[in-house]
């Protein structure tokens, strides 16, 4: 199970918590202005990389309050908390934190 | 001490290297891939192919699936696809000369709420326009099929009924993997293992081979089946895909007396359960909700799918945990495979099969090898293709496809 640091709660368990995909996925300014791929690429496409991910979580057991969060999404460590409004720390997605190794072997 | 061991058992397939080049290439040694690899040679008579595996043969999600294979889809396309499949796994073992343990002993799927009857009964007529066997079975009607259920009204969700497909059953994943390859590698497919790629050769925008940690390796075609690991490799290969790959944990009892006769699964309470030919009890959970590659996951997850397991089978209640495991399964927004053409020449990919894809390994294969050796969609996976996210044909199996994803 998952630590996770609420910006405003602190480290909780993860069942406390629901997960919102990927981060900074803005609303079409104006939809109507968008081609069938750009429409389908906003409503079906987002990022999955193995590696640093920027995702939502929000805590509904605590202050339901949604944040963001840089974790990795191969060994599960989270990177960075920071809450809805703040930019995004300068850790760029898909790539691996320093120093971290996926365990396993081949896998 | 070696001279003391028995004779190694006769090798299934050979161990070859990789020639400098294949007339197609598929990335991926699970189940999807051998059996793209042995269709391909089979139907379409491409025999100068290889299979790449970074690890080893069938060790993702084909070693980590829970054997469950049925074709009781809602839609159209769904239930054409997986039906085609489950006729294939019919033939299977007399084809291939393997005896996988393919066992049609049926598939329950409980339906536990108004909503989930009426869902159910709806399934089951679609299914039988579909032409796939099916049907609806009251409390009692369950309670024959499955002695073992709790169908007691005295549980949180009780049993109210539930969808029954007689043809469905299970067979033994590692053996269905080890006798395509096999077969393949007998009609003289390359299957080469502890082989990573790790980048794509173009020529514009066509795909004309494949670099690993072996060498670069020339291709006239490339295909993708690496299920969890799709986005990756399209990513090296210059393109998006519609999926988020998620962990999904499944579990084994200790060996008990066989005494569940069928599959029962169900969506609402969320857990399927089984058992294995040895006895084991086989049980899987829902997918832990982020994105991850980890082939881990969380132990509350477990937790919930035990109560889940506990409270339908009462009998269950002191069986010992014996093993849990993880494996990375990708995920589409409609719960859907995309099996077609990728947005780069010549090269084509197979994945979004979820949580689902154990049982649809030869319809895949299938449909995939020919996809390749046409370079068009066979008519079974055309509705599959990518274009679908764009014109929303979508084929939307979530919550109708007898278990959530």
């Amino acid at each position: 199970m998952l630590l996770i640091s609420c910006p405003n709660c602190g480290p909780r368990d993860e069942t406390e918590f629901h997960y919102g995909g990927q981060a900074h996925v803005a609303y079409p300014e104006d939809p109507n202005a968008l081609t069938d791929e750009e429409w389908g690429r906003y409503l079906f496409y987002r990022e999955n990389p193995k590696g640093l991910f920027a995702e939502r979580w929000v805590h509904s057991g605590g202050c339901r309050k949604w944040f963001n969060a840089v974790r990795d999404t191969a060994t599960y460590r989270i990177a960075a908390v920071y809450r809805m409004g703040e930019t995004q720390p300068s850790l760029a997605t898909g790539e691996r934190a320093a120093g971290d190794k996926i365990s396993g072997g081949v896998k | 001490m070696a001279d003391l061991l028995p004779e190694h058992p006769d090798f299934l397939w050979r161990n070859p290297d990789p020639k400098p080049s294949y007339d197609a290439v598929i990335v991926g040694g699970g189940g999807h891939g051998l059996a793209t690899a042995y269709y391909l040679a089979k139907n379409h008579g491409m025999t100068n192919i290889a299979v790449l595996e970074r690890g080893w043969l069938a060790g993702g999600n084909m070693a980590r699936n829970t054997t469950i294979i049925r074709s009781n889809y809602l839609w159209d396309e769904s239930a054409a696809i997986y039906e085609h499949s489950l006729k294939l796994w019919e033939e299977l073992p007399e084809e291939l000369e393997y005896d996988f343990l393919f066992s049609q002993r049926g598939v329950l799927n409980l339906a536990h709420t108004l909503q989930d009857v009426r869902e159910s009964v709806r399934r089951v007529s679609a299914n039988k326009l579909n032409g796939v066997d099916a049907e609806w079975l009251d409390v009692d009607q369950v309670k024959e099929v499955c002695p073992i259920l709790n169908t007691s009204d005295k549980i949180r969700y009780p049993v109210l009924g539930g969808t029954f497909q007689p043809r469905a059953g299970i067979a033994k994943h590692d053996h269905v993997a080890w006798a395509f390859a096999r077969k393949a590698d007998e009609l003289g497919v390359d299957l080469i293992q502890n082989c990573e790629v790790t980048g794509f050769v173009k020529d514009g925008n066509r795909v004309v081979g494949v670099q690993t940690n072996r060498g670069t390796i020339n291709a006239g075609k490339v295909a993708l089946c690496a299920a969890g690991h799709s986005s990756v490799l399209a990513k090296m290969a210059g393109f998006d895909l519609p999926i988020q790959s998620h962990p999904l944990q499944a579990l084994v009892s200790e060996l008990h007396e066989i005494v569940h006769p069928t599959v029962v699964m169900s969506n609402h309470v969320h857990v399927y359960v089984s058992q294995a030919h040895k006895g084991e009890l086989v049980m899987g959970a829902g997918i832990d909700s982020y994105n991850g590659y980890g082939q881990r996951g969380a132990f509350h997850v477990i937790e919930e799918q035990m109560a889940a397991a506990v409270e339908l089978f009462p009998i269950f209640a002191r069986a010992h945990l014996l093993r849990t495991w993880g494996g990375i399964v990708d995920v589409t927004m409609d719960a859907s495979p995309v099996v077609g053409k990728a947005p780069v020449e010549n090269m084509y990919v197979n994945c979004g099969w979820g949580t689902g894809g154990f049982k649809g390994t030869p319809g895949a294969g299938w449909t995939m090898a020919h996809t390749i050796a046409n370079d068009e969609p066979h008519p079974l996976n055309a509705p599959f293709a990518l274009e679908r996210f764009v014109t929303g044909a979508l084929i939307d199996e979530h919550g109708a496809a007898a278990v959530a994803h």
